[in-house]
């Protein structure tokens, strides 16, 4: 599985941050050629540590840490898809991409995929990332049937969530975010699809009642649910697009004698709406604009591409760039359903202080799964993108966080990058339970980052 | 750690006693601000700086005895503090301005400013920016001055530190470039606080508040150089090109 080489990893000295281009810090990159190779590095690791990182796809600082030597886990992406069992087994640099050029054409689709296909199966993982199917579906992690991780001694463990033996480790793991050690392979299940094609229903909304109670209504006859809410329009309005992969029933047109073919460069034509200079209040009212105006009125069982439906954005190189040096962040909520005023609020609240959202994500979670540090649980999840040079910002979403935490609420860790650590210790109330399986795994403290250190994890 | 938006968690301020320093703690937002080593000689005024940062709610402030003179020590006493935490801020703010006249009949005294301001400097700098090199972030503020920007008849030898000073914080900024820690040198023109008290107020005199907000804003923007107040970059342009027997002649 695993690609052994005889030669030495590669090492070199770089500056890392995360997809929002903020805080960046100094560490030694290695390229691990196997997992030996980590086992070793472990076991001679110094006093700032060492930490894993992917496709660096979480916003803040979850993937770097200063000082520290961090693995370049991309070089191990070897995978092994079992058909009969519809089940893959993958090297945590295995990226959700090379997955889908493979398995779509078998008939299988990732279990969850996020808004970018450039994610890691580690990364997935120790994010416990969710996708649109999250209120049906659950977060990646619920999918995960077995991992190896190397703990904090250099050894190799293989975890289950079904096995009492090690499920309290498998679930610290899950949503821990790279501290309880290095996940160097996964075992996980797949879901059956006929199609490469998605039906999709589109709904324009007029304000962001409507959308909401579509949501409620609706969104449990669909697998994949998601609305799009423009951010600057005080009325909420928002589009709303809800699907399943498309049966052989449903699929039609040319391409029929080849229902799974998966072709990445067929793009979604929002991109063309991105901005390319600076963004300011007036270029992402240009583009909420556009991108309410292209979505149909009311369309049933539209067909798109599994590129178009669940990576937009992915069709623009660099995107994260048009912020400019001070890059972005992207605030991510969850809140039970009774405070779904929260989500008017936010967005009021950023109007505010001229810090509108550019790409503003609503939707509706299901039942949390046992990972003490899993961020989705029942309710509403907002994410919302606002530049970092904002200086304004700072004040509003400090008092927004007091808003979510006391509703109940949390943010999201893979997309965090100043929140503090009270916030964060209020909101996950099973820190301190995560803390000591973390401990256990690592009890010489080698898995660390930016993150880590921030909130005091 | 520096979060997205630029706050801080943990500062050492080495001159912990400076009114610059203190104005430049309480001008960052506050709520991240967890720890605060005040570094400096004994004194009532490192106390009282020690005490009103508590009083506005920093959780930890703690004072450490530091000795710029004592360059030996320096190693062991930057160690101890980033031992105990990473060090998000630390601001190099001690510096003494002399008596021009006393410097020049007794070269002793002119010794002791260079020792301080300077050799002190460059010491603990140094110790510094291995530490901040070693933990992958963090910023260090080189208080310079205008002083440095030109030699003047009336404070040569305080100008002069500041100047080798400046150099040296430039140069250590770009040997800190792709290190993820970086250099942020201020150029303050007069600032009203103990050190010029009593002293004829120069064009641009401006308060500690001022210079401390200018600090935080340059550190958020990532600067290299600022001056304090802004503008001073300008005269100070047009200073340097001022050719010396005129210069000799205008009021010092």
């Amino acid at each position: 599985m695993t690609v052994t080489s005889p030669l030495a990893a590669d090492e070199r000295d770089v500056l890392l941050s995360g997809w929002g281009r903020t805080a960046p810090s100094g560490a030694r990159l290695l390229a691990p050629r196997s997992a030996e190779d980590i086992r070793e590095t472990i076991s001679v690791a110094g006093p700032r540590g060492v930490l894993a990182r992917g496709l660096g796809r979480s916003y803040g600082d979850a993937a770097q840490s200063g000082g520290a030597t961090v693995f370049d886990m991309t070089n191990l992406h070897s995978f092994d898809l079992d058909l009969t069992a519809g089940t893959v087994t993958a090297d945590a640099g295995a990226s959700v991409d090379e997955l889908l050029r493979s398995i779509v054409p078998a008939g299988f689709f990732v279990p969850v995929t996020a808004g970018t296909r450039f994610v890691t199966v580690g990364g997935a993982i120790a994010a416990d990332i969710h996708g649109k199917n999250h209120h049906v579906e659950g977060s990646f992690g619920a999918h995960v049937i077995s991992m190896r991780v190397v703990d904090g001694q250099g050894e190799i463990l293989e975890l289950r969530g079904d096995d009492p033996a090690t499920s309290d480790m498998f679930w610290a793991t899950v949503g821990g975010m790279g501290l309880t050690g290095v996940i160097v392979e996964a075992t996980f299940r797949l879901l059956a699809i006929e199609t490469a094609q998605m039906s999709v229903d589109t709904v324009r909304c007029h304000d962001l009642d409507e959308v909401m109670t579509r949501m409620i209504e609706g969104d449990d006859d669909y697998r994949y649910s998601v609305a799009w809410i423009d951010s600057v329009a005080t009325s909420g309005r928002g589009v709303l697009t809800r699907g399943d992969h498309a049966s052989m029933d449903q699929f039609h047109g040319a391409k029929k004698s080849a229902p799974l073919d998966y072709d990445t460069t067929s793009l979604p034509s929002a991109p063309a709406f991105l901005p390319g200079g600076l963004l300011n209040t007036a270029t992402v009212r240009a583009f909420n604009e556009a991108w309410f105006r292209k979505a149909p009125k009311d369309k049933q069982a539209e067909l798109h591409s599994i590129p178009a439906f669940f990576h937009p954005l992915d069709g623009v190189k660099d995107w994260n760039r048009i912020y400019g040096p001070q890059g972005f962040l992207q605030y991510q909520f969850v809140v039970p359903d009774a405070a779904g005023w929260l989500v008017e609020r936010t967005l009021s609240r950023l109007r505010d202080v001229g810090a509108p959202s550019f790409l503003t994500v609503l939707k509706r979670f299901g039942p949390a799964n046992p990972g003490p540090l899993s961020f989705p649980q029942p309710g509403w999840t907002l994410a919302a993108d606002v530049p970092a040079a904002n200086e304004r910002l700072g004040p509003v979403l400090d008092e927004l966080d007091e808003l979510v935490a006391a509703e109940g609420g949390r943010l999201y860790l893979a997309k965090d990058s100043r929140q503090s650590p009270a916030m964060l210790a209020q909101t996950y109330p099973r820190l301190g339970e995560w803390q000591a399986v973390r401990d256990r795994m690592d009890p010489r403290g080698v898995f660390t980052s930016d993150l880590g250190r921030r909130l005091s994890l | 750690m520096n979060d997205a938006l630029g706050e801080v968690q943990s500062v050492l301020v080495l001159g912990g006693s400076s009114e610059i320093a203190g104005a430049t703690i309480e001008a960052l937002p506050r709520n991240r601000l967890r720890r605060v080593v005040l570094a400096g000689r004994q004194s009532p005024a490192l106390e009282d700086a020690a005490m009103h940062l508590g009083n506005i709610g920093i959780p930890t402030v703690e004072v450490a005895a530091f000795d710029a003179t004592d360059t030996e020590s320096h190693g062991a006493f930057v160690d101890e503090v980033f031992d105990h935490s990473d060090i998000d801020l630390v601001i190099l703010a001690f510096g003494v301005l002399g008596d021009q006249q006393e410097a020049e009949a007794d070269p002793a005294q002119a010794v002791h400013i260079a020792t301080v301001n300077y050799t002190g400097a460059v010491s603990v700098g140094l110790h510094v920016a291995r530490r901040l090199r070693q933990q992958g972030h963090g910023n260090l503020v080189v208080l310079s001055s205008v002083a440095g920007d030109r030699a003047r008849r009336s404070n040569y030898v305080y100008g002069s530190t500041k100047a080798g000073l400046d150099a040296f914080a430039q140069g250590l900024g770009d040997a800190l470039a792709g290190s993820g820690a970086s250099v942020l040198v201020v150029r303050p023109g007069m600032v009203r606080t103990r050190m010029s008290q009593g002293l004829p107020e120069a064009p641009m005199t401006t308060d500690p508040d001022v210079v401390g907000r200018a600090i935080v804003q340059g550190l958020r923007k990532g600067k290299h150089t600022i001056y304090a107040p802004g503008p001073l970059r300008f005269l100070m342009g047009a200073v340097k090109t001022v050719p010396r027997p005129v210069f000799r002649k205008l009021p010092q």
